[in-house]
């Protein structure tokens, strides 16, 4: 009202200057500020990652050549199909144990790195943090030349001892065995680094109250421990659940899905189908149902997380 | 500032003088005055041998004025197939593509150019292309691709001369010689299955894989072929429950006994290793293991003898993997790119890459099976010379044929014939076999 009192010329002017005003508080809004900084990641992650999976879509809409819309005739098929339910049973077996042994063995671990005096502990965790850092492309490779039927190190070193060499690769047991122990040996550090921060923002009173009260060492984990890390827990096992299921890499390089198919995952078979076989639609559509199975995992886990975040 | 205003007459004047100067002016043509031309090409894994394509290409852009560009795209992890896939979803990408496997030209039938005319004239000057190629390579009738020299293989036999005379009584040399026609009569699927039990027994088993990938599948193709056992056949019609898919798969029972225990987890360079490592009397491959153990165990290199392949009870079929060079339809000098191709096509061309190659690389024409090269190579002096079938004693197959492509080519990248064979020799019953595979083959026919 004071602009209109003062600048009596025109009220385009004025419009003007308020829009101009406004633009100016806009810009110095924190949020303002920091929606324009985070943009070009929004814009990034709209091309690569929202634009390609709403494609994904279209394409497990269309048939083989995709000239037509099917609609959910991709999906109808492959619940026709025993190894599209063999692959599911194998993604699940594959994801659930990786994540239970990364989990074990970083809780482990982390409890060893923990109990490390402070000094050397900075080049354990460095050391222990090694496989995970490492490209999995590149120490699967190092894997694959340890399994190799004609060059295994390891069947060399069972030799020495008398022990006849193992198919690791091409026994459907053993090859299952493989990609899952190169998976926990590549993924563990993960856990390990992310619950030693967790352990570190355990209150040493806490268990100073505990030790008055009585409690032995597998009361302190059980009743101190434990609960205080059951977000960070949480949200570790979901994000390594969804890595691992969609895992590609190791599988590929170590058994390419093989022996007969008994160690395809679904990113590996929607390859086979869609890339290799030349059934985009069909791959899409093998490599998109690895969502809602997602999807239902982290509802639930993410709702105790939730309810837990309430109750705090 | 003054600005000086240019009059209608001044423009005009102008404007008809540069004109007459443009119209008049001579025609100079420049390195690129034929346009641009890229070129995709497979990676060779022979050192120096892109090179020589290189060279080829170049002589050629010199003579023809066109600026080109060359990619060497690796096979490896399946990267050239990805990007001919990329390039057919994008429709846009190189004019010259090498196929990233045997089925690409069927795979992107719609997406390429049509290659009769220069294919005619390329025929008639090299000779016949084999049966194979010409399933690969034409659609009712019109050719998708051109075959190319660069990379087309046989995975024929590849014996250690010692072993094979030591455990299984064989002299390959004396069936095969350098520079003569086979005496092969003898050389069956039986007694082939009698060399690998001997071999087995003598502590060096061959190296006959059973992976997914090409050279465990195009053994597995070849030896059913023998046999006369078909998956589906040329007019799509299932045919796994057949007398001839029994045979095969008791005879494949028996030879995987008779082989190292993890060949189901083999992929393409496990039998190369096996050979080279000294642990296996006989590989399927091309010589590209030979060239290897040339290098790196000359001692196994110079007992290493490349031959023809054992016959079954319906003929003597070889595991043949041709290669492609193909132009997309959305190229944007076809006629360049088509020029290209016939002077890669021509007999000289062909004879350079195949030396540049060490004799790996095989052209698909008849008359192009006797060049020099091969009787040439060692040690052992003439061990490539039987490579290319010089007396074409074989039928060059691609496993999974006949069956029409688009069903043939899932039946190949899903390793069906394989994987039934370990199913099988594992202890599934036959007709559980069977019914498994023909549930496969029902579920590759959705269009």
């Amino acid at each position: 009202m004071v602009d209109v009192a003062v600048r009596q010329g025109s009220v385009r002017g004025v419009r003007r200057a308020s829009a101009g005003t406004r633009l100016r508080y806009a810009l110095r809004r924190k949020s303002t500020v920091a929606f324009l900084m985070t943009l070009p990641l929004i814009v990034l992650i709209a091309v690569l990652v929202i634009y390609p999976a709403f494609y994904a879509i279209h394409l497990a809409t269309l048939n083989k050549s995709m000239t037509r819309f099917v609609g959910f005739g991709n999906f109808q098929f492959l619940f026709k199909r025993d190894t599209f339910w063999m692959v599911v049973e194998q993604s699940c077996l594959f994801a659930i144990t990786a994540v239970i042994f990364k989990a074990l063995i970083g809780f482990i671990v982390a409890h060893f790195a923990h109990n490390i005096p402070s000094k050397k502990q900075r080049k354990w965790r460095g050391m222990l943090l090694v496989p995970w850092v490492i490209p999995p492309a590149m120490s699967t490779l190092a894997w694959l030349w340890l399994f190799d039927p004609s060059y295994s190190a390891f069947n060399y070193t069972l030799g020495l001892f008398g022990i006849a060499p193992i198919p690791w690769l091409g026994d459907a047991g053993w090859a299952r065995f493989s990609v899952i122990l190169v998976n926990v040996w590549y993924g563990a550090p993960f856990f390990m680094i992310m619950y030693l921060a967790a352990l570190k923002s355990v209150p040493d009173q806490l268990y100073e109250a505990a030790a008055i009260d009585g409690a032995n060492w597998w009361q302190r984990i059980w009743y101190v421990t434990l609960p205080m890390m059951r977000n960070i827990i949480a949200i570790t096992t979901l994000f390594s659940l969804i890595v691992t299921f969609a895992n590609f890499d190791i599988v590929r390089i170590l058994t390419a899905g093989g022996p007969v198919d008994q160690t395809h995952l679904f990113a590996t078979w929607a390859f086979r189908v869609g890339i290799e076989g030349r059934d985009i639609p069909l791959g899409a559509s093998v490599s998109l149902f690895m969502a809602p199975i997602l999807a239902i995992a982290a509802y639930f886990i993410l709702r105790d997380v939730t309810k837990r975040g309430n109750e705090a | 500032m003054s600005r000086r205003r240019l009059s209608r007459r001044q423009f005009v004047t102008a404007t008809a003088l540069s004109s007459a100067a443009l119209i008049s002016a001579p025609y100079l043509r420049t390195a690129g005055a034929a346009g641009k031309l890229s070129i995709g090409l497979w990676d060779h894994w022979v050192p120096g041998a892109n090179k020589t394509s290189t060279d080829l290409i170049n002589e050629w852009a010199a003579k023809e004025k066109v600026e080109v560009s060359v990619d060497y795209i690796t096979s490896q992890g399946s990267k050239l197939l990805l990007t001919q896939t990329a390039e057919a979803e994008a429709k846009s990408g190189h004019d010259i593509l090498a196929s990233g496997g045997p089925w690409q030209p069927q795979a992107f039938a719609d997406l390429l150019e049509p290659m009769n005319d220069i294919m005619g004239p390329i025929v008639e000057q090299n000779g016949a292309v084999n049966g194979t190629v010409k399933y690969l390579g034409q659609a009712d009738g019109k050719w998708l691709a051109v075959p190319a020299v660069i990379g087309s293989q046989i995975k024929g036999p590849c014996s250690r001369i010692d072993l094979m005379k030591k455990y299984a009584d064989i002299d390959v040399q004396a069936m095969y010689p350098a520079g003569s026609p086979p005496k092969a009569d003898n050389w069956t699927l039986d007694t082939f299955l009698k060399a690998a039990e001997a071999c087995h027994k003598g502590g060096y088993p061959f190296g006959i894989g059973l992976g997914e990938t090409t050279d465990s599948v195009d053994t597995a193709g070849a030896i059913f072929q023998s046999f006369g056992a078909e998956l589906v056949n040329a007019k799509g019609d299932l045919t796994i429950k057949s007398d001839a898919v029994r045979q095969a798969l008791e005879y494949y029972k028996k030879l995987i006994s008779f082989l190292p225990p993890d060949v189901a987890a083999w992929d393409d360079a496990s039998n190369n290793k096996w050979l080279i490592s000294g642990k296996g009397a006989m590989i399927l491959n091309p010589p590209s293991a030979w060239a290897v153990a040339k290098r790196d165990a000359p001692q196994i290199a110079a007992q290493c003898w490349t031959h023809g392949m054992p016959a079954g009870p319906k003929g003597r079929f070889a595991p043949y993997l041709p290669f492609f060079w193909s132009v997309w339809n959305f190229s944007k000098n076809k006629q360049a790119a088509k020029s290209l191709l016939t002077h890669l096509s021509q007999p000289t061309s062909i004879e350079r890459l195949v030396e540049a190659s060490g004799g790996y690389d095989l052209p698909a024409y008849e008359k192009l099976t006797n060049l020099k090269v091969w009787g040439e190579q060692e040690p052992p002096k003439g061990t490539l010379y039987h490579y290319p079938d010089p007396y074409h004693q074989e039928k060059l197959s691609i496993a999974a044929s006949p069956a029409p492509p688009k069903i043939a080519q899932q039946i190949y990248t899903q390793a069906t014939l394989t994987k039934m064979c370990l199913k099988y020799a594992h202890g599934e019953k036959m007709e559980n076999t069977l019914a498994w595979a023909e549930n496969q083959c029902e579920g590759f026919m959705r269009t």
